[in-house]
């Protein structure tokens, strides 16, 4: 194979101090010539001065004269050497007890990892905590080297004793490739040469697993994810956005979009220096050009329009905490993912993990090394995907703002509504903060009960969500009047209407899209609270957002309606939601909203440059392309007979 | 290997323009450091790679010693000029007018004043907060413990001890007024690479890495190339040094100062012939270079005082 042709392959190495790692690497450096005589004389020279017979392979590693005084690795390092096939990179981390940090920082970038235990001593603790922190930072591939088998007279039982105990705990792990191999580093057994004195172990030598380990297939090709890194412009004609492609793969005139602003378009060209490439994929780092103008920044994303990532203020995570001085809940921090860099601050422990025993139990802080799951609150939303899922887009570090440490490295697991969910609505953040001091909460005088027996019928919030133009307003008018001619007390409240009076002091902000939608949330849940069906219709694009109101409200009362409508369809409809042709709509339409958007005069247009976030789990979704209105209406009023909310009218 | 995976080559060469990007984005004053050697020539390539169709959005600055090949100087005015960058030299002017020499006052206080010293008065000068360096984690074994961003003191100093970690790609870029950033955008790269690398992108290199009939001294094993200009080869002492000149084949496997870099016995005229004999070679890359035999622990020494 040609040598520019040679794969590579990162691998972490790890083990308690004295397992034998350094002789282990030392070892795989010497087999695969990768020492060299001057270096060779250096260890020579330091052994013998240290009053040692032989020539410790360990001392080649020991990079810092603080480690070589105290004999032990105590940061990170990188080795390299290659074979016929491969290019190695070694991350050789140290595996001390308190040294969490050091593990994590060298495994997190690689394909593998070779765990050393000493067929002395077993599986110990370390050997279970380092199998764990593979596991959390889905580390898809694991080898367990058995060393100094030499002490152990070769013995097949001493292996197999390791190798079920092991297998035995990684059960509870996440960990789905894992191949244990009985080694002397010393003498040099299954290394790079198959041992003559191991005929019981059919498996090949560590150097042959790494060699032939498929990692190509570890990466995520599907989930096109491309952070814009800088943004070139050499010249009038010319703007490219670089940045490397993190996931997934692209092709020229796929359709894309641009992440927060919303603004769709397509790739004109993949530039690279040395010409255009028809197709890019990850881990390349290359320049896109797209085929409209629009306004796209470092910590901006592009993705492909039909696979989008998570854009969430709200986190949940797991970090490991790595600095000196312990986490305080509520401290600033400023959050590097991807190219963007957002402030941050950790609203609450959910656990800490005991990382030896596995148990979660409640913390109050996190000091150096701890690891466990969070909530996090950033400034502004970011995108992602869960790390299980991308690891490109689900890692993260937080960085302390005044020392400018890097104190924390975590994976996100998805946005945190998932716990609010189990938290009652009282309780609940969002809500309690809001709530004006000194004021005591006083129970209606005439309960929801008495009110909802006298009108025949349930109290129940309808939330229409959907794009300007999807139809919102028109299914919920229809609606209304049907419920109202049945004798049902109704209440209405329209995104237009509530801008002109109770929200006229608000733009359109990510902050005032939230208030807008507070207010709403509260003046609805009042019209609730007297009975009412209340019809609220509202493009509210934010998941966050719409998920304060629906924790307002008890289970089943809240009812959203995603009125679900391409952009496009939109766009060439009238208000009132009747179908016509673009030139036509273009001079009927009186308040020319799309058109102003896209000419740049309404910044912030939902579905233009501002994302809109699609519920994932709405009570009811309608296509408005597929239904008529009155269909649609129909449906949400089988909906609240199914379940109870009205009477079947009298006929 | 299929379409959709790349070669180790081109994957190192991916996270090289990922970390030269990142400094261009996050930096206000940023600076390549160009020492006219096989690795700067192939970082200059990087960096090119790095903003097409753009030109490499900062200066790249040499610290001369002075004591640098002619060949050295002829290639780095000629190259630089035909890439269209902007090329900043700089010398400690004033130790080198006192005569500091490596063979009057010793390697490691020569490297201190010319090197260190002058490419922390150079930094200082202007203002660079970030300075992008050649240096490889394969060269010497304090450089394997070392970050791709390297934090370093108001006096340009390494703290081997205080590192941040540096997790995944991504990385912490943030500094205080007075701190600075080292960034190594060839931590991963070996020397075979780098030849590697030169080959398949046919990257312009200083004549003086191919093997030609030089009149050298050979001392201690090594050969010392005999300068016109630079005769005065002289030892701390002030003794003239011993040896008959001799005209040997020989090649320069890495460069520095000329009273400080031996050449090697070689034939290796084309790529491929020096990327044979970099395989076949029994001894690091440095073993002809003076300065890292001085004492175990000294390159680690230098870093701690600011030298990259
Ligand atoms: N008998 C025997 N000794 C070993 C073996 N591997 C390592 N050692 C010895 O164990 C000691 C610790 O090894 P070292 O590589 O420094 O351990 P580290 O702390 O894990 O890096 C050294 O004295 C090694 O010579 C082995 O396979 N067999």
């Amino acid at each position: 194979m040609p040598t520019g042709e040679k794969s590579l392959l990162r691998f972490v190495t790890t083990g308690s101090v004295d397992d034998g790692k350094s002789t282990l690497i030392g070892r795989l450096l010497y087999e695969t010539k990768s020492i060299f005589e001057d270096q060779y004389t250096a260890i020579e020279k330091t052994s013998k001065k240290k009053g040692l017979k032989e020539v410790e392979l360990a001392y080649l590693l020991d990079g810092l004269a603080a480690e070589r005084e105290q004999g032990i690795t105590i940061d990170v390092a990188y080795r390299y050497f290659e074979t016929e096939k491969r290019k190695f990179i070694i991350t050789d981390s140290p595996g001390h007890v308190q040294y969490t940090k050091n593990m994590v920082t060298g495994a997190s970038k690689a394909d593998c990892a070779v765990i050393l235990i000493d067929a002395r001593n077993g599986v110990l603790t370390q050997s279970k905590r380092h199998g764990f922190l593979i596991s959390l930072l889905q580390i898809p591939h694991l080898i367990v080297a058995v060393n100094k088998m030499d002490l152990m007279d070769y013995k097949q039982e001493v292996f197999s004793r390791i190798v079920e105990e092991y297998t035995d705990y990684s059960q509870k792990l996440d960990i789905h490739d894992i191949v244990f191999i009985p080694v002397s580093a010393l003498k040099g057994d299954n290394v790079a040469v198959k041992s003559k004195k191991m005929p019981w172990y059919e498996g090949t030598t560590l150097l042959h697993n790494l060699e032939n380990l498929n990692v190509s297939a570890d990466r995520n090709l599907v989930d096109f994810r491309f952070p814009v890194q800088y943004v070139l412009r050499p010249n009038a004609d010319f703007r490219g956005f670089a940045g490397k492609i993190v996931s997934g793969t692209i092709t020229p005139s796929e359709e894309v979009v641009a992440l927060p602003s919303g603004k769709i378009t397509s790739i004109k060209t993949i530039n690279t220096y040395d010409g255009e490439l028809t197709e890019a994929f990850a881990p390349q780092s290359v320049v896109l050009t797209l085929n409209d103008e629009i306004d796209v920044s470092r910590g901006d994303m592009i993705v492909r329009k039909k696979n989008l990532p998570l854009i969430e203020s709200s986190l949940e995570a797991i970090i490991c905490w790595m600095n000196d001085e312990p986490m305080t809940i509520n401290s600033s921090f400023i959050m590097k993912h991807t190219t963007r860099s957002v402030r941050a601050s950790v609203k609450s422990i959910v656990y800490k993990i005991d990382v030896n025993t596995l148990h979660r139990q409640p913390a109050e802080t996190f000091s150096l090394n701890d690891i466990g799951r969070v909530e996090l609150k950033l400034a502004a939303p970011i995108f992602f995907d869960p790390y299980k899922i991308n690891h490109a887009t689900g890692r993260f570090i937080l960085i302390d703002p005044l020392t400018n440490k890097t104190v924390a490295a975590g994976m996100i697991r998805d946005a945190a509504r998932h716990v609010e969910d189990y938290v009652p609505a009282e309780t609940k953040e969002g809500v309690k903060q809001k709530k004006s001091p000194h004021t005591v909460w006083r129970d209606y005088h005439i309960g929801l009960a008495e009110r909802e027996k006298q009108s025949g019928h349930k109290a129940v919030v309808l939330w229409f969500t959907g794009l300007s133009g999807s139809g919102k307003s028109t299914i919920a008018m229809k609606l209304e009047r049907r419920l109202l001619e049945q004798g049902c007390k109704t209440a209405m409240l329209d995104g237009d209407i509530i801008r002109h009076g109770l929200c006229s002091d608000l733009a359109f902000s990510v902050a005032d899209r939230k208030e807008n939608i507070r207010r709403a949330g509260e003046t609805s849940r009042l019209f609730f609270e007297h009975g009412n069906i209340v019809l609220c219709t509202f493009i509210s694009p934010f998941k966050e957002d719409r998920n304060f109101v629906r924790n307002l409200f008890d289970t089943g009362r809240f009812v959203e309606i995603y009125v679900d409508c391409p952009i496009d369809e939109c766009q060439k409809r009238d208000p009132n939601g009747v179908d016509c042709p673009i030139d036509e709509c273009q001079k009927r339409d009186p308040n020319g909203l799309y058109k102003k958007a896209r000419s740049g005069q309404i910044p912030g247009f939902t579905g233009i440059d501002s994302p809109y976030e699609a519920p994932e789990k709405p009570e009811l979704a309608l296509d408005t392309q597929k239904c008529s209105v009155d269909k649609c209406v129909d449906v949400i009023e089988e909906y609240l007979l199914k379940h109870k909310m009205i009477a079947k009218p009298k006929k | 290997m299929n379409s959709l995976s790349l070669s180790y080559l081109r994957q190192l060469e991916a996270e090289s323009i990922d970390i030269m990007r990142e400094v261009a984005a996050e930096f206000k004053n940023p600076v390549m450091l160009y020492s006219v050697g096989k690795d700067s020539s192939v970082m200059v390539r990087l960096a090119q790679k790095a903003f097409y169709p753009g030109r490499i959005p900062f200066p790249l600055m040499h610290v001369d010693t002075g004591y640098k090949f002619p060949e050295m100087y002829k290639f780095r005015d000629e190259f630089c000029k035909k890439i269209d960058v902007t090329l900043i030299v700089e010398q400690n002017e004033e130790w080198i007018a006192r005569g500091c020499h490596p063979l009057k006052m010793g390697v490691d206080k020569c490297c201190s004043y010319l090197k260190t010293g002058a490419l922390l008065d150079a930094l200082r000068k202007h203002g660079f907060d970030a300075a992008i360096g050649g240096a490889r984690r394969e060269e010497e074994k304090s450089r394997a413990k070392e970050r791709v961003f390297s934090l370093r003191d108001s006096f340009g100093q390494w703290d081997p001890k205080n590192q941040r970690p540096e997790l995944w790609d991504i990385y912490n870029t943030r500094i205080n007024e007075d701190e600075s950033m080292r960034v190594f955008p060839l931590s991963n790269w070996t020397e075979k690479d780098i030849w590697q690398y030169i080959k398949i992108e046919n990257i312009p290199v200083v004549p003086i890495y191919f093997a030609q009939e030089r009149e050298v001294i050979v001392r201690n094993g090594i050969l010392i190339p005999v300068y016109s200009g630079l005769s005065e080869l002289e030892d701390a002492e002030g003794n003239v040094i011993q040896g008959k000149i001799k005209k040997i084949i020989c090649r320069f496997r890495s460069l520095g100062c000329i009273p400080c870099t031996g050449a090697i016995a070689s034939k290796a005229v084309t790529f491929d012939e020096i990327i044979s004999e970099v395989r076949a070679a029994t001894k690091s890359e440095r073993e002809n270079r003076v300065i890292d035999l001085t004492s175990d622990s000294s390159m680690e020494q230098k870093k701690k005082e600011g030298y990259f």
